[in-house]
């Protein structure tokens, strides 16, 4: 850096910016090409387990980004997203069994196994859970919303523990995928595109939010809220607005997993999801748009490929977790950053 | 009797569970730390007094290795992972805390097995002792509820009456100005996070005869060790204490009455479930109501 900048006049750095700007763009659009192309290059050279890898990646990254929106441009710190995580992959289960059992939910609801409708139903009922949660929980802060978002959580993995009717701690079976128009879910490859198209799109936008002037909003009143309170801005509406906008991030993402894993149980609620949720989000890298992604690719296939060479891969999941954190600040996004000669 | 039976009963958990929280509100309050790997540290006394009780049979030589070996382990923690993320961000703290709830939960399963171990009570301590006509108690447990109590009343002493109390009330009062007055933080934090560390595997060496030991118990207790801290005040013992007995007692009366009340209004096996899952949630609804009426704390006051 410093002897470019003595040595080259002012064209130098504008070159190497733009030089960085084109790696990054090569970067992502290699990226997108191997995602696009996944399900034949997986049939080519026989490695079908690739893309259930990839679909359990994407739909994590749905759920990372959207406790991203909250954890790290709105720095609240809620340790509840199991919360709406369960909630989504409740609503997907419920309604194929009240289909199965020809029921209805507390008798007006019908079931259903519409992939559309189940998804829909999905991001309804975790948006308004967390509109319920999120009016109450915001009116603290710090420790206490912490506190307050993990008590929410974990009264509904009870609830839902001793509820027999929907399983109770043996969970829901499906007995197959929700269904759609035009093609067949229950193929995997057809699966792994509505994955990939969702989280592209979730990531839009993420992308939008953020850059939007709400999105300004939500990252100054993590930087400081008085002032923009001094300046004419109700924080709590900003707030709620972005949890109910997680919350409904999250909920779709576990009606996805509960559609390619068919079972929804109340491990899903349990608090160490959030804390898995968290991990993802820290590892990749707060209020970063790609961290999330890095985050959800990073703990899905260490864990996948850990498992598979060792009985004790826990135990190395832990020494990379800690070096991550203790070598890298801020995460893996920062340190590509940083490896590409980023901002930074 | 039964009432005063269960009464007793969340007592001792809740002694049990103040232990926990008395280190944990301590190192929350005057480090700022959030420390998940706590339950880890209860974990490891209660597999150290197994282990040594199955070895050598004497219980005493088993609570002292419980709490040597967990405050030795505190200790190692603070000096080679906590210590380095001070400054950083609480989310840090966090992760790095996690990771460590990972190592040290598979370090046991490799060390000890996935089977639970389970131990004998000692044999002075075995049997029941009638408190009233018609009430015995397992002698057991009453000692747990004598020790939890003596042990309460020396933390009040250490820290209301001696020089080390006196810096960490500062210390959970306002941190910067401990340091800026030339008080040796650094020490003063190994100190605080390796007591708090043997106050837990105390609990967890006397909780070995009552309750399995086995991997994991450590994260079951943990959030539940939170929540006392939360209801108490982040960084006061007292509030720790109180909470601790609150949580205790709410949570073993549910668990003990619910039942009855849900079985007048369903079938049996129903009302079973839904009265285990509502005494559940009963601590965490005690919680968020304090939280929601009295947002800065239950109990204001001095640690």
């Amino acid at each position: 850096m410093t002897w470019g900048a003595l040595e080259a006049g002012p064209l130098q750095p504008a070159m190497r910016r733009l030089g960085r700007l084109s790696l990054r763009a090569a970067a992502a659009a290699m990226t997108v090409g191997l995602l696009l192309a996944l399900p034949a290059l997986a049939k080519v050279f026989h490695v079908v387990f690739v893309l259930g890898l990839a679909t359990q990646v994407l739909i994590y990254a749905i759920a990372a980004m959207s406790l991203n929106l909250v954890l790290g441009y709105g720095g609240m710190v809620t340790f509840g997203q199991a919360a709406f995580f369960g909630l989504g992959g409740y609503t997907v289960g419920i309604l194929h069994q009240q289909l199965s059992e020809a029921g209805a939910f507390l008798g007006l609801v019908p079931g259903s196994d519409s992939l559309v409708v189940c998804l829909a139903a999905a991001m309804l009922v975790s948006g308004c859970a967390a509109a319920i949660i999120g009016s109450l929980s915001l009116r603290a802060s710090g420790v206490s919303f912490i506190m307050i978002t993990l008590a929410f959580a974990q009264m509904l993995f009870f609830l839902f523990v001793s509820l027999k009717t929907y399983g109770g701690d043996d969970g829901l079976m499906m007995r197959h995928r929700d269904v759609a128009p035009f093609f067949d879910t229950g193929d995997d490859a057809n699966y792994y595109g509505v994955c990939l198209g969702l989280a592209a799109g979730w990531f839009v936008l993420t992308a939008r939010i953020v850059r939007s002037r709400f999105g300004f909003v939500l990252a100054g009143l993590r930087q400081n809220e008085r002032r923009l309170m001094a300046v004419g801005i109700a924080p709590m509406r900003y707030r709620l607005v972005a949890f109910i906008i997680a919350g409904m991030g999250t909920g779709l993402a576990r009606a996805l997993m509960a559609n390619d894993l068919r079972f929804v149980s109340p491990d899903m609620m349990h608090w160490t999801k959030s804390g898995d949720l968290m991990m993802m989000v820290i590892v990749g890298g707060t209020a970063t748009l790609i961290g999330p992604l890095l985050g959800a690719a990073a703990m899905v296939l260490l864990e996948a490929s850990l498992a598979a060479q060792t009985e004790n891969w826990q135990l190395y999941l832990g020494l990379i977790l800690l070096a991550i954190v203790m070598l890298t600040r801020g995460g893996l996004a920062a340190a590509l950053d940083r490896l590409f000669g980023g901002r930074r | 009797m039964i009432v005063i039976e269960q009464i007793l009963n969340g007592v001792e958990f809740g002694i049990t569970l103040f232990l926990i929280s008395a280190g944990l509100t301590l190192i929350f309050g005057v480090m700022g730390v959030i420390n998940l790997s706590h339950g880890s540290l209860y974990m490891i006394g209660a597999y150290a007094a197994a282990l040594i009780i199955a070895h050598t049979g004497s219980t005493w030589l088993a609570l002292l290795g419980g709490v040597a070996v967990s405050a030795a382990s505190g200790v190692v923690i603070e000096m080679v992972v906590v210590r380095r993320l001070y400054d950083r961000d609480p989310l840090d703290q966090v992760l790095a805390t996690f990771a460590l709830i990972l190592m040290i939960n598979q370090g046991a399963v490799m060390l000890f097995g996935r089977q639970p171990l389970f131990v004998s009570m000692p044999a002075v301590l075995l049997g029941s002792v009638s408190l009233l006509p018609g009430l015995s108690y397992p002698i057991y447990r009453l000692g747990v509820i004598v020790l939890g109590l003596v042990v309460a009343a020396a933390l009040f002493l250490l820290i209301n009456h001696t020089r080390i109390g006196m810096l960490v009330r500062a210390g959970a009062t306002h941190r910067q100005m401990v340091r800026a007055l030339g008080v040796r933080v650094g020490r003063l934090y190994t100190v605080i996070f390796g007591f708090g560390a043997m106050l837990a595997g105390l609990a967890g060496a006397i909780a070995g005869p009552i309750t399995a030991v086995q991997v994991g118990m450590g994260e079951q207790i943990l959030i539940l060790a939170f929540v006392v801290v939360v209801i108490g005040g982040v960084g006061s013992v007292r509030g720790a204490f109180f909470g601790a007995l609150a949580a205790g007692l709410v949570d073993t009366m549910t668990r003990a009455f619910l039942p009855m009340v849900f079985r007048q209004l369903m079938n049996g096996s129903d009302a079973d479930a839904l009265a285990s899952g509502v005494s559940s949630i009963s601590i965490y609804l005690l919680m968020a109501l304090t939280l929601l009426v009295r947002p800065r704390r239950l109990l204001t006051g001095t640690p």
